[in-house]
C-alpha cells in the first residue's frame, strides 16, 4: 500500500460513515457475546432491514465498553442501553426517530465513565474491529506511516524511550530500553513476539484489546520491528480465547490483503509478516523463555536468564518480546509523541493501565486509568464500592503472582511502586476485590492451587514447593494445623521465592506472603481454633483425634 | 571450547568462597567452582549435557546480584565475588532434597540403587535426618516392558538426564516430559511402553546417567545396580576433538 | 541429665517393622553389657515387662505408624518419655510398611485375603475373610512415627548399624546431641 492509499482508505469510509443519519454499536466481544449480543446484533441488523433504514442506520459489531457486569452494551447515537435482550431490538430501532428506551438506559455520566482515560481503549466501543477501513477511518497504521515515511529506527526508539512507557506484563520493564537492546544486538535475523497469552484468574484485558482493535496491536508490532531490525513478528495467543483468535487472524488476512502487512510498506523497504501461535492452556507459556520454548515446537518451559531473548531468544535470535497491552500503547505514543504520553501518570510510571474488576464490588468490567490513581478512587468511584452494604477487606492484584492488599492501605497510588512495596505487583492488571466475608487463608490457597497445576515441573522449589504449601494451607483451612506447620510453611515461601528458575516460581508465595503480612490473625485464628492448634511441637492432627 | 586448536584464551579472576581462582572466558561458576576443589551440590547437571537449571541445589550468593544465580547456567565474569555454602544456602538445598524425598516413593532400603544413589547420597551429605513436609505417596507405574532396561517413575526426580543424553548424545530422543507440576513423568515416544517405542536405540545411556534408582538394568536386586557415567565425558571431548 | 533412678533409664519399641532395627541393637554385642551398666532398660521386646513404664528417660521407636494400635502406642511412648529416638527407617520416613499407601486400604485386603488365598473364597466367606475382629484396624497411611507425635532425635538406616546405635546413646548418655546423620543415612 502506498502512503496515500491509506489516506484514500480512511477518506472513503469516512464519506461512506458521514450518510447515515443514526448510529447502533453493539458490544461482540467475548463478555457481551456471552449474554447473546451476538444475537442481538443480528436482531438489530434485521430489524433495520426490515423497516428499510438500512441507508440511514448503520449497525456495527464493536469493542468492549467496558461496564461487562451490565451487559450486552449497546449505543444508539449518543446513548448508552444495558442489560438489551435480543428481543429489545425493535424497542431500540424504534426509539432512534423519539425518546430514549428508559429502562435500558445506561448513565455514561456516572465515575465509572468519567473517570476513566482512554488510550489503549480509545477506539473501543467505536469501531468495528472486524472492518479494516473501519479501523483505518479511525486512524489505524497511521502511525505505521509516520513511522515509515519519515522516522528513524533510532527515532522511533527515542520516542518510545521518552514516552516512559513500561512493560504491561506484570515486570513493568522499560519499553524503550528493551528495544534498544534489542536494536543493539547482532544477527540478521531477530523476531518480534507479541505476549498474549493472558492466564491470571480474574485478568482478561489483553483478551479486550484483541478482540476490539486488533490492528493496533499489529500496528504496534509493525513499527516496534522497524525500529530494532526485525521482519517477522509472531503473534502468541491463547487458544482459550477463540475470539481473539478468529478477530487477529481475520486483521492479519485484511492487511496482508491491503499490503499493511508483507513486502515494502508504504513504498519503504521495510517487510513485516505476523503469524499467530496458539497457547495450548499452560499458564508458564505467559513466561518469555517458555513462550519461546512453545513457539519453537517444544514443550513450554522457562529456561534459566541470561541470555535474555533480547540477545538470544527465538531459534537463537535476538527477540522482542512485549505485552498486548504494551504494544497497543505504541501507536498513540508515535502519533502524538513521547512528551504527550509522559505527561500522563507517575513520576515513575507513565501513561494510562487497564485494570479488569472483578470480585466484591458493584461495577465489575474493564477500566483505563492514568497511572497513579488512588486505589480509593479506583474501588469506590468507578467500580461503585461494595455491594449489599459489606465492607471492603482487601483487593488482589496482580493475579496468582500479586498480593492482598489490605483496607488501610487504600489510599496509595496504583503504579509499579507503590504496589510492590506493598508486597503485591501490577502485574497484568487484575483487581479481585473481596469484602468482609473472604477468608484470606482460603484466598492463598486458591492462588496456590493455581501455581501448584500451572507449574511446569522443571524445578523442584516450584514442582514440588507450591504442592506442600498448598498440603500447608489446606491443613490450616481444614484446621488441622499447629503452630510447627505455619513456621513450615514459611520457610517453604521463603526457599520457593529464592529458588525457582522463573517468575512462576519466584512470585507463586507471594499470595500467601501478602495475606501472612496484613491477615496473620486470620492463620493464627484457625490454627488456635485446631484440636492440635496450640501444640508447639510437630504433633500432628491424628494425635488429638485418638486421645479425646 | 576447542581443546586441539589454538585459540586466544581470555582470562577471568573472581573470587569463591574467599579463594582467589581464575578462569577461561565462558566458564560457568560451577565449573570453576569444581575445577579449584569447591564442591558445589548438583543433581541435573552434567557435564557434556546441555545446562537445564531445575534441580536448584547450585545456587549461589554473587555479591551485588539481587537475587540468588544457579551456578551451572552462570557464566563467570571478571571479578565476581561468589559464597557456595552459607547457611542460608545449605537450608534452601536441604529443603530441596527433603521435598524431592516427599514428592515420589523413595524407599531406599529395598532399591536396586541403594548405596549407589546421588539423590540418597545428596540427603546424607546434607544432613537430613527425616522429612518434614507431607509424603505425596503417589501411584506411579513401573515401565516393565523394554527387555533389557526398566523405567521405576516412583524414584524418578525428573532430572532431565536421560531425556538430554537421548536428544544430545544419542540422538534419538525417545524420552520426554509430559504432565505439569508434579503430576509431570518421563515418557517414551508418545507415551508409550518403554519396549515398544520404535526410536529407542537400546543403548542404555540413560540407564546409566540416571542419579536414582528409576532407570536401573533388569535382573539387579537391591543395591546391585552401579552407574557407569565415564561414557559420557570419553564422548563430549571426542566430539570436541573434531576439526 | 536428671534422672529418677540412679541410671538412666531406656525402653525400646517396635512398631510397624522388621524388628531388623532391634537386632542391630543385639548386635552390639560385648558393648551391651557395658550398656547395661550405664542404664536400665524397663521396657522392650527383649525383656518381660509387657507394660509401657510410666516414666522414661529415653525411648527407641522402630517401626512405621500403620495401625490405630501403633498410633496408640506412639501417644503412651510420647506422653512417657522425656527424649524420643525414631529408630531406623521406618520410623523416620515409613519405609517399606509405607509402601502400601499407593493402595486403598480395601485393595490391599482383597489382595491379600481373596486374591492371594490358596483356594478363591465364596462370596459369603469373602465377608469373614477380612480380618476385623481381634486385629487392631489399619489406619488409612503408614507413616513415620513425627507425623503423629513430636520426635526429638531421628537415626536414619535400614538398619542402622549396631555402630550408629552405639554412638547415638553413648553421646545421648553424655549430653550432647549426636550428628546422627555422620552415622546412618537413609537405606544404609
Amino acid at each position: 500500500m502506498k502512503p496515500e492509499e491509506l489516506t484514500a482508505m480512511a477518506e472513503k469510509a469516512r464519506n461512506q460513515d458521514a450518510h447515515f443519519s443514526h448510529h447502533i454499536h453493539v458490544c461482540t466481544e467475548s463478555g457481551c457475546v456471552s449474554s447473546q449480543s451476538d444475537v442481538l446484533l443480528k436482531n438489530i441488523t434485521d430489524e433495520v432491514q426490515r423497516r428499510g433504514l438500512k441507508s440511514t442506520v448503520c449497525v456495527k459489531g464493536v469493542g468492549c465498553m467496558g461496564l461487562c457486569c451490565n451487559g450486552p452494551l449497546l449505543k444508539a447515537d449518543d446513548t448508552m442501553y444495558q442489560s438489551v435482550k435480543p428481543e429489545h431490538a425493535g424497542t431500540v430501532v424504534e426509539s432512534l426517530a423519539g425518546q430514549p428506551v428508559a429502562e435500558l438506559v445506561c448513565d455514561t455520566k456516572q465515575p465509572f465513565f468519567t473517570r476513566q482515560k482512554l488510550i489503549v481503549r480509545e477506539n473501543a466501543g467505536r469501531i468495528d474491529p472486524e472492518n479494516l477501513a473501519d479501523c483505518v477511518a479511525h486512524g489505524a497504521y497511521r502511525a505505521l506511516l509516520k513511522v515509515l515515511t519519515g522516522m528513524t529506527p533510532q527515532q522511533v526508539i527515542a520516542e518510545i524511550s521518552e514516552s516512559g512507557l513500561r512493560g504491561r506484563g506484570g515486570a513493568g520493564f522499560p519499553t524503550g530500553l528493551k528495544w534498544a537492546t534489542v536494536s543493539k544486538a547482532g544477527g540478521k535475523t531477530k523476531y518480534v513476539i507479541c505476549n498474549g497469552d493472558e492466564g491470571d484468574p480474574g485478568a482478561f484485558m489483553d483478551r479486550s484489546v484483541m478482540e476490539g482493535d486488533p490492528h493496533r496491536v499489529l500496528e504496534g508490532m509493525a513499527i516496534a520491528a522497524y525500529a530494532v531490525g526485525a521482519r517477522q513478528g509472531i503473534l502468541y495467543v491463547r487458544a482459550e480465547y477463540p475470539l481473539a483468535v478468529k478477530r487477529l487472524t481475520r486483521a492479519i488476512n485484511q492487511a496482508r490483503r491491503e499490503g499493511l502487512l508483507g513486502h515494502g510498506l508504504f513504498g519503504s523497504n521495510f517487510d513485516f509478516n505476523v503469524e499467530i501461535r496458539l497457547g495450548a492452556g499452560a499458564f508458564v507459556c505467559g513466561e518469555e523463555t517458555a513462550l519461546i520454548a512453545s513457539v519453537e515446537g517444544k514443550r513450554g518451559m522457562p529456561r534459566p536468564r541470561p541470555p535474555y531473548p533480547a540477545n538470544s531468544g527465538l531459534h537463537g535470535c535476538p527477540t522482542l518480546i512485549n505485552n498486548v497491552e504494551t504494544f497497543a500503547n505504541i501507536p498513540a505514543i508515535i502519533e502524538r509523541g513521547g512528551k504527550w504520553f509522559a505527561t500522563i501518570g507517575t513520576e515513575k510510571s507513565k501513561g494510562t493501565k487497564i485494570f479488569a474488576l472483578t470480585g466484591k464490588i458493584k461495577n465489575t468490567g474493564l477500566i483505563e486509568v492514568p497511572m497513579g490513581m488512588p486505589l480509593r478512587e479506583i474501588i469506590y468511584d468507578i467500580a461503585g464500592g461494595i455491594p449489599d452494604g459489606k465492607a471492603f477487606k482487601a483487593v488482589q492484584t496482580g493475579g496468582p503472582s500479586g498480593g492482598c492488599i489490605p483496607a488501610e492501605h487504600l489510599d496509595i497510588t496504583v503504579d509499579y511502586e507503590s504496589l510492590t512495596k506493598l508486597g503485591s505487583i501490577m502485574g497484568s492488571g487484575g483487581m479481585i476485590v473481596m469484602d468482609e466475608t473472604s477468608n484470606m487463608v482460603d484466598v492463598a490457597r486458591f492462588f496456590m492451587e493455581f501455581c501448584m497445576s500451572e507449574s511446569c515441573g522443571k524445578c523442584i522449589p516450584c514442582r514440588v514447593g507450591t504442592y506442600e504449601m498448598h498440603e500447608l494451607l489446606d491443613r490450616i483451612c481444614k484446621r488441622q494445623a499447629t503452630m510447627a506447620d505455619l513456621s513450615l510453611l514459611k520457610d517453604l515461601c521463603d526457599m520457593v521465592k529464592q529458588t525457582s528458575l522463573c517468575g512462576l516460581g519466584q512470585s507463586a508465595p507471594n499470595p500467601v506472603l501478602s495475606t501472612l503480612r496484613y491477615f496473620e490473625s486470620e492463620y493464627l485464628k484457625l490454627i488456635q481454633s485446631s484440636p492440635t492448634g496450640l501444640a508447639e511441637d510437630g504433633a500432628k492432627h491424628v494425635a488429638l483425634e485418638v486421645l479425646s | 571450547m576447542n581443546t586441539f586448536t589454538d585459540v586466544e584464551i581470555e582470562s577471568i579472576t573472581l573470587r569463591i568462597d574467599d579463594k582467589d581462582v581464575s578462569c577461561r572466558k565462558g566458564e560457568t561458576v560451577l565449573q570453576v567452582a569444581r575445577e579449584n576443589g569447591i564442591d558445589i551440590p548438583t543433581l541435573c547437571y552434567m557435564e557434556g549435557l546441555t545446562v537445564w537449571g531445575g534441580c536448584r541445589l547450585c545456587m549461589v550468593e554473587i555479591a551485588g546480584f539481587p537475587k540468588l544465580q544457579a551456578a551451572c547456567a552462570t557464566v563467570c565474569t571478571e571479578g565476581m565475588n561468589i559464597s557456595t555454602n552459607s547457611p542460608r544456602l545449605e537450608n534452601y538445598r536441604r529443603i530441596i532434597v527433603e521435598l524431592l524425598l516427599a514428592e515420589r516413593n523413595h524407599v531406599c532400603s529395598v532399591c536396586v540403587s541403594n548405596g549407589h544413589c546421588e539423590l540418597q547420597a545428596m540427603a546424607i551429605k546434607l544432613g537430613i535426618d527425616h522429612v518434614r513436609f507431607a509424603y505425596r505417596f503417589p501411584h506411579l507405574d513401573v515401565d516393565n516392558s523394554h527387555d533389557r532396561m526398566r523405567m521405576d517413575h516412583n524414584r524418578c526426580i525428573l532430572c532431565s538426564r536421560c531425556v538430554r543424553v537421548c536428544a544430545e548424545i544419542e540422538g534419538a530422543h525417545t524420552k520426554d516430559i509430559k504432565g505439569r507440576g508434579v503430576l509431570a513423568a518421563i515418557i517414551h515416544d508418545l507415551d508409550q511402553n518403554w519396549g515398544e517405542s520404535e526410536t529407542c536405540t537400546s543403548c542404555g545411556k540413560c540407564v546409566n546417567i540416571c542419579p536414582t534408582g528409576a532407570l536401573t538394568h533388569r535382573g539387579t536386586a537391591v543395591g546391585e545396580m552401579t552407574k557407569k557415567t565415564m561414557f559420557l565425558p570419553y564422548l563430549t571431548l571426542m566430539r570436541e576433538a573434531q576439526p | 541429665m536428671t534422672t529418677s533412678t540412679p541410671k538412666p533409664t531406656v525402653a525400646t519399641v517396635w512398631l510397624d517393622g522388621c524388628s531388623g532395627c532391634h537386632m542391630s541393637l543385639m548386635d552390639l554385642d560385648e558393648r551391651l553389657i557395658t550398656l547395661a551398666g550405664l542404664v536400665e532398660v524397663l521396657h522392650s521386646p527383649v525383656v518381660d515387662q509387657k507394660q509401657f513404664p510410666q516414666q522414661v528417660d529415653v525411648t527407641l521407636v522402630e517401626g512405621a505408624v500403620s495401625s490405630e494400635e501403633d498410633l496408640h502406642k506412639a501417644l503412651i511412648i510420647r506422653a512417657r518419655s522425656k527424649l524420643v529416638v525414631a529408630l531406623g527407617d521406618c520410623a523416620v520416613t515409613g519405609n517399606v510398611p509405607a509402601m502400601r499407601n499407593y493402595f486403598d486400604r480395601s485393595d490391599l485386603f482383597a489382595r491379600a485375603y481373596v486374591e492371594n488365598a490358596q483356594e478363591p473364597p465364596t462370596p459369603a466367606e469373602r465377608q469373614v475373610a477380612l480380618p476385623v475382629v481381634g486385629v487392631p484396624p489399619l489406619r488409612p497411611h503408614a507413616t513415620a512415627l513425627h507425623e503423629v507425635i513430636k520426635v526429638d532425635m531421628f537415626l536414619p538406616g535400614c538398619p542402622p548399624p549396631a555402630d550408629a546405635i552405639w554412638y547415638v546413646l553413648t553421646e545421648i548418655l553424655a549430653g550432647r546431641t549426636p550428628a546422627t546423620t555422620t552415622v546412618s543415612g537413609f537405606g544404609r
